[in-house]
């Protein structure tokens, strides 16, 4: 009945899992208790779960990426206090069963919940805002896009507390990951969660290239796009063309492991190689799904504190499209060990030191967008100034294992460790901080505070520098990664000074918490309210609007002429609002549950599959199908916004700056 | 640029196609990613093809003959679906219908088939859990079955939702294109299958 | 807009001679593939390309005459959306057996 669950699947013997437990239920039921309490429900089921407007979805994204991210870094300080004490006769605290799951799903969050759902979450908020679209081309897709995500989220961290998670690393290489060798519901918790998520991410990236391609304000040729735009629409294209090959790859494992099928076996004729070159050929362009979009915040943040527009946009498009086409040539280089030979390995290597070419012209880019410029050392100046520095350390050391030879010496130890997470820290994650903090005053009408937020920095850069640069020397030093126990002296102290700059680290992610927290409570001095809806005098579209905008974003089409468009209004003395015309009535979709239902029922089919209870799996394929039946049906779908209301929304937005140019 | 003018001249003039114009244009990229899934599975059957691990080869086990009816079968449900269209577009329900159920019962009588041919062989021991040769075999042509079911489905709905229409609305007709586009890609699917599968395992 | 004979997307959606003439294209190149294998007339990497060339034009023939693909303008992001995916597909299907052909003569598993 119950398959392979029963109650020794709990593990309330593990007292670090039954804290955790305890801490999450205690929270959970806190928030739900004050829901009920302030009377909330109708409200958060209204306005926000079964939203379909993009600026509200972003919200919820970033929320959920916040949350995820505190998961992951809680993995991740421990994993840094156990090689902190697991020296010699000490075993630590965790042993290799738990270790392993940890890390495992240290990765698996941190890019999948982490990283995507931050990106997808800037996308949302931005992308329509700065083309002069009122939604995206899909808006009922983009909530079930991120309901899939949400439960995917969900399911991957129930695995903490029934069952267990995959002890494979976050892309559970076969053999090991097969049932012979982890025979546990681990992998297959992995394999349904990203599995799901990825459903979601596919979606959105369909999306997000339909609404760039199809719903650009008339006047906005591709050569007048913002940048980040440009960011947004390749990482779609990469989306679309890599996510497919995870799902198979993804597939093929689950059918060795559910239909005894010899993809991936020991036996059999399987050859696990395959799925290397499967899950890299996803891998790749995934990393550059993540850094092109922080790119792309990167440079209109630049160009906004810098008071000048972008140098060499026309680059800086090519570079973008360079690097999109280039990274499916080089997914080898994550298994150059595996024995393909010299000439398969020679290839790859090149093509992969000739990503570092686009790569530095966004460099030069952005350092002659600061030269002569009039910069503003605003807090997303300081992100940025940190991540041209950081990243461009981490894209050498990335040059120097793209050597095939050298990549000998350095694969699988810890001065890869470093590598990616150099890029990934100093690329993504910086990226998408300073992308935060830089539209947080669109969407909610007030800006974050720059003081907490230039400590978070200040933190941030310290401490991984402190936590990274010794598993630089540890990697030369010939550590490999995934251990959870070592005796060689020469580590000790490197992993000691590794624990600090993660404490560090740590310290950076609460001043990000107080800064959340301090500019919510300061939100209504004057200083910090965002009145016309431009707080950067910033250059794109997404400025022209009022802050947070209206749900329609824009009351009249804007028509662009130039590449800035808003700057150029600007300069020209051009109302972008077109503010005082005649509305017109504007057509939106309706809010519906739809998505939400999918996703629960998405929820239980990937339980059930996970555990076996096939009967309830079968209720949530069903209800997957109705709900998508009973969508389909819904013609009522959409509305009319009357010009009326348009008018009064517009008329009082444009009475609050009068009266603030007055004062 | 045309299709910038195209929206927004749907914009200003409040057209309800609006929001309907960009859907085929999605559905069409969603089938291009799903053109990938099965080109990875053709790439994994072509890494595997010969590894029979002592089991049974392609030229022992397909049957051309059975090959060539369910090609038959899925390319005359191409031309059924499109006349089917044809009256869609003229607001005739009865055909439309008349051509989709012919339609249905053809792509039913391929999945009988394929499932016929794989109860077969998995009934002769040579299941998926065979060899790696079989296991891709069976994923791939599996996969594209997959599809075909739920095509059927797809098609079991607008079936409901179209009958007794006499106007078909912007909405519905996209339904059906995409239907429409749906179906003749698993025919381009089939293609392949037939070719790289079937054929060239007994060549 | 003149929307007379193509639906919002600039679909044009075919008449009963065009997917009568992709049919019996269609129906032609199935029946020469399969002749070429089961008469065994040509060689066995004469009838692997023959019938390559022979799947290939007839993806070509259901493109137009079934998916209705044109060279329009308003076609031409779904014309570039194929070709891109073609190239993908390509690249990843060449490179992976480049990378396992080596990797199996390295290791000497075939």
């Amino acid at each position: 009945m119950l398959g392979k669950l029963s109650f020794a699947a709990i593990p309330y013997d593990v007292p670090i899992l039954v804290g955790t437990f305890l801490g999450v239920a205690v929270a959970g039921l806190a928030v739900l208790g004050l829901v009920t309490y302030y009377g909330k429900w109708g409200y958060l089921w209204r306005e926000w779960l079964t939203s379909v407007d993009h600026k509200r979805l972003g919200v919820m994204y970033i929320v959920l990426a916040l949350v995820m991210l505190f998961r992951g870094f809680a993995d991740a300080i421990m994993m840094r206090s156990q090689l902190a004490l697991a020296y010699a006769g000490n075993p630590g605290y965790l042993p290799p069963h738990h270790y392993d799951q940890i890390f495992s799903a240290h990765g698996t969050i941190m890019i999948f919940f982490m990283a995507m759902a931050f990106m997808t979450g800037l996308f949302n908020i931005v992308v329509p805002l700065q083309i002069g679209a009122r939604d995206v081309a899909f808006p009922f897709l983009n909530s079930l896009s991120f309901w899939m995500t949400t439960i995917s989220a969900v399911l991957i961290n129930v695995s903490l507390f029934i069952g267990e998670f995959s002890q494979c690393g976050w892309l559970a290489y076969p053999p090991l990951s097969e049932s012979q060798f982890s025979p546990g519901v681990g992998v297959d918790y992995y394999i349904w969660a990203v599995q799901l998520s990825g459903v979601g991410t596919l979606l959105t990236g369909v999306n997000f290239f339909t609404t760039i391609v199809k719903m650009r304000a008339p006047g906005m040729t591709f050569m007048k796009m913002p940048i980040f735009t440009w960011t947004a629409l390749t990482a779609s294209v990469l989306i679309m063309v890599s996510f497919p090959v995870l799902t198979v790859a993804l597939g093929l494992l689950g059918l060795d492991r559910y239909l005894g099928m010899h993809f991936f076996t020991n036996d059999g004729g399987g050859n696990q190689m395959l799925y290397l070159s499967l899950i890299w050929a996803w891998g790749h362009p995934e990393v550059y799904i993540l850094i092109l979009p922080a790119f792309g915040v990167f440079s209109e943040v630049t160009s906004t504190f810098s008071r000048k527009p972008l140098f060499g946009y026309n680059t800086m498009v090519y570079a973008t499209c360079a690097i999109m086409v280039l990274s499916f040539l080089v997914w080898l280089h994550h298994f150059f060990t595996m024995g393909a030979g010299a000439d398969v390995n020679a290839f790859f290597g090149i093509m992969t030191m000739i990503i570092s070419i686009p790569t530095g012209v966004k460099i030069f880019n952005w350092l002659f967008t600061m030269y002569k410029g009039r910069v503003e050392f605003h807090a997303t100046m300081y992100w940025t100034i940190g991540f041209i520095i950081t990243f461009s350390i981490g894209g050498m050391t990335g040059v120097m294992m793209a050597i095939p030879a050298a990549d000998f010496v350095l694969h699988n130890s810890l001065f890869l460790i470093a590598h990616f997470h150099n890029v990934i820290i100093g690329g993504v994650y910086f990226g998408y901080v300073a992308g935060m903090n830089f539209w947080f005053p669109k969407v909610f009408g007030f800006k974050l505070n720059e003081a907490w937020g230039k400590r978070a920095f200040w933190f941030w850069l310290v401490g991984f520098y402190f936590a990274f640069v010794p598993l630089y020397v540890l990697g030369f030093e010939g550590m490999t990664r995934r251990l959870n126990h070592y005796d060689n002296p020469a580590w000790h102290p490197w992993l000691l000074i590794a624990f600090g700059g993660a404490l560090l680290i740590a310290c950076g992610i609460v001043c990000q918490l107080m800064q959340i927290y301090v500019s919510i409570r300061d939100r209504a001095l004057p200083e910090n309210v965002d009145v016309t809806g431009d707080p950067w005098d910033a250059r794109t579209l997404e400025w022209s609007t009022s802050s947070p905008p209206p749900f329609y974003n824009f009351a009249v089409v804007p028509h662009v002429h130039d590449l800035d468009a808003f700057a150029h209004d600007k300069e020209m003395g051009v109302d972008t609002r077109a503010a005082g015309s005649t509305y017109e009535q504007i057509h939106m979709p309706k809010n519906t549950a739809a998505g939400f239902f999918v996703g629960v029922f998405s929820l239980v089919l990937g339980f059930a599959a996970i555990w076996y209870i096939w009967w309830l799996a079968a209720i949530g394929l069903l209800g997957v199908i109705v709900t998508v039946i009973m969508r389909s049906a819904d013609n009522d779908v959409d509305y009319y916004v009357p010009a009326s209301e348009v008018a009064r929304i517009e008329n009082e937005h444009t009475r609050k700056i009068m009266a603030q140019a007055a004062e | 640029m045309a299709e910038n003018i195209m929206a927004h001249g749907a914009d200003h003039a409040h057209d309800e196609h609006h929001h309907e114009l960009p859907t085929i244009f999605g559905f069409w990229l969603y089938l291009m990613t799903d053109c990938i899934v099965f080109g990875t599975l053709f790439c994994v059957f072509a890494v595997m093809r010969n590894q029979f691990a002592g089991g049974p080869t392609g030229k022992e086990l397909f049957d051309l003959q059975g090959v060539g009816l369910e090609t038959a079968i899925l390319l005359l449900s191409s031309i059924t679906y499109g006349f089917g269209m044809i009256s869609a577009h003229k607001g005739k329900s009865g055909p439309l219908l008349g051509w989709f159920a012919i339609t249905f019962l053809l792509g039913l009588s391929f999945l009988g088939l394929e499932i016929r041919e794989f109860s077969h062989m998995i009934a002769e021991g040579n299941g998926p859990d065979r060899s790696a040769f079989l296991s891709a075999f069976f994923t791939l042509v599996g996969t594209h079955g997959l599809h075909v079911t739920f095509g059927l489905i797809w098609m079991a709905v607008l079936m409901v939702q179209s009958a007794g229409k006499t106007v078909f609305s912007e909405r519905l007709l996209n339904k059906l294109t995409m239907l429409s586009l749906f179906w003749h890609f698993l025919d381009i699917v089939w293609i392949c299958v037939f070719t790289f599968v079937y054929l060239m395992s007994v060549i | 807009m003149a929307h007379a004979h193509t639906n919002a997307s600039g679909e044009s959606h075919g008449s009963y001679g065009s997917y009568l003439i992709g049919f019996v294209l269609a129906v032609i190149l199935t029946v020469a593939s399969f002749a070429i294998v089961m008469s065994h007339s040509l060689s066995p990497s004469g009838t692997l390309l023959s019938i390559a060339a022979l799947a290939a034009i007839q993806v070509v023939v259901h493109l137009i005459f079934f998916l209705h693909m044109n060279a329009s303008s308003e076609q031409r992001w779904n014309v570039m959306a194929f070709a891109f995916t073609v190239m993908f597909v390509g690249i990843l299907v060449l490179g992976s057996l480049f990378i396992m052909h080596y990797t199996a003569i390295n290791m000497m598993s075939r």
